[in-house]
């Protein structure tokens, strides 16, 4: 079982410990609802050094990204990051990642704990294509998220510099004390927020300095667990659940990250095939009206009748419902009823539109979507 | 550290039963409402329901992960406790006092005996967290 660099402030903390894709992560600190609270009220701070870094470097970085990718590429310029899809030949998804161009030779996949190993030798096998060298970083990187309204200022004064300028999906590096961090304007919470690798033996150093800074603004340490309900929420996939290697894009409703006018990309031919042929099976949201809460697994009906099953399932703190995603063979129409199949009974839902919580306020205009 | 009082009987998926006035009281133990973390959700049988011993009878949720309750006799639902459908952090709180699940007028008393004591709980958690 592998540690990040910040498992002693975790202990320090009394976190709860889980294994997680192979490591020892923090589940929750002070509760899953406080945490997933602070997150959408002030801000939060997460260890996410489980996280892979995969960097592809050389004369055709670029061009080699384009081509191992969905999304379009051609959009990005230096300093911007994408959230963009691997898929295999037959049009499943590998791993859904977020791309960093630094430059046209040297871009960096931040890619899922649970794939890195899968994702590595996939992008080895393929890289013969062009002439890139595919290298495996995540060892070097310390990751830290902060999340919610109160982020950038917190941020801010902790590096010493104006972090507003910084558009959503953008991202910088910046010297602080002598460490290189580079500082990305994403997230998966679907607030405004930062993700900053630094190198793994100065994450202590600045997840202490976030949490003196952070304190007048009411920053708390989150866990997996508050990752987790901020991101069903929101509607964001995760690996394992909405998405996985015999998944297509389309049906788990990521299809506007799937760029088909690309010349060509690994999966093209079979995404194509999938789209001429059409698919009934599509994710959804839904929530329920009689009691439970449903997960990852549970059937669900109409009239009795499965329909498929639940990806994802939670009592959402911010709306305190209880709020489900999973996929279904054949189309019901929003605000449509149907069953989830809990413990023995079947028990009423409704489709609803995802995302389950919007964000509200002036932060949203300048981070308005959080997978660009 | 992990409360085991004396007096309740254990079983192995972590329920306890305490007798008194010929009915059984049954809750969860202190060591899984920790491993559960903050109950957001609890799922009980209506007074009147029988249950057998065994049998999943309803469920405790935290915002994460869902544990089912097993009954640890035959017996029929004397009363639940309504008031940890609003509250159910009390379980938390309190496991083995105000948080209590059910009670339930067992029909065999002596399944009470295949149960675990407190002592025998101890050392099954021992091996069971390592």
């Amino acid at each position: 079982m592998r540690r990040t660099s910040l498992f002693p402030i975790h202990k320090e903390l009394d976190a709860k410990i889980v294994e997680f894709a192979g490591w020892e992560m923090p589940v929750q600190y002070e509760g899953v609802r406080a945490e997933h609270c602070v997150v959408r009220r002030q801000a939060g701070l997460f260890d996410i050094s489980h996280m892979g870094e995969i960097e592809v470097t050389g004369k055709e970085a670029a061009r080699f990204c384009q081509l191992v990718t969905t999304n379009d590429l051609g959009r990005l310029d230096n300093f911007q990051a994408q959230y963009t899809l691997f898929c295999n030949f037959r049009g499943g998804v590998v791993d859904d990642v977020i791309l960093y161009r630094f430059s046209d030779e040297r871009l960096l996949f931040c890619v899922n704990a649970s794939n890195r190993t899968q994702v590595l030798e996939w992008l080895k096998g393929l890289s013969h294509m062009c002439d890139v060298e595919i290298t495996d970083r995540s060892h070097e990187f310390a990751q830290v998220a902060i999340q919610g309204p109160a982020s950038e200022p917190i941020l801010s004064k902790t590096v010493g510099e104006d972090l507003g300028v910084l558009q959503s999906f953008s991202f910088r590096s910046l010297n602080w004390s002598g460490k290189d961090l580079t500082i990305s304007r994403t997230g998966y919470t679907g607030e405004d927020g930062f993700e900053i690798f630094l190198p793994w033996q100065d994450g202590q150093n600045l997840w202490t300095e976030l949490t003196t800074v952070g304190k007048q603004y009411g920053l708390k340490p989150c866990g997996l667990g508050a990752r987790d309900t901020l991101r069903i929420e929101m509607g964001y996939s995760l690996y394992g659940h909405e998405i996985n290697e015999r998944v297509s894009p389309f049906d788990a409703g990521l299809g506007k990250y799937v760029k088909m006018y690309k010349e060509d990309f690994i999966g093209k031919e079979a995404l194509q095939d999938a789209l001429s042929k059409g698919s009934k099976n599509k994710v959804v949201g839904f929530e329920m009206i009689a009691r439970g809460i449903p997960r990852q697994g549970y059937d669900i009906l109409k009239n009795g009748v499965s329909l498929g099953k639940v990806t994802s399932g939670t009592l959402s703190p911010t709306l305190d419902k209880s709020i489900g995603i999973g996929y279904l063979n054949k189309e019901v129409e929003h605000g449509g009823r149907i069953e989830i199949w809990i413990r023995g009974t079947a028990r009423e839902a409704l489709v609803v539109d995802l995302p389950f919580y919007k964000r509200q306020g002036r932060a949203s205009i300048k981070t308005q979507s959080i997978k660009n | 550290m992990t409360q085991i009082p004396d007096e309740p009987r254990y079983t192995d998926e972590h329920e306890w039963a305490l007798e008194g006035k010929g009915l059984l009281v049954i809750g969860i133990t202190d060591h899984a409402q920790e491993a559960l973390g903050e109950i957001v959700y609890v799922e009980l049988p209506s007074e009147g329901d029988e249950i057998a011993k065994g049998d999943s009878f309803g469920a405790v949720e935290s915002t994460k992960a869902v544990s089912d309750l097993y009954a640890p006799v035959k017996g029929e639902i004397i009363e639940v406790n309504e008031a940890l459908f609003n509250s159910p952090e009390i379980i938390n709180e309190d496991p083995y006092g105000e948080g209590w699940l059910i009670k339930v007028r067992p029909h065999d008393p002596t399944e009470l005996d295949d149960l675990m004591d407190h002592e025998d709980y101890a050392e099954f958690l021992e091996k069971d967290i390592g």
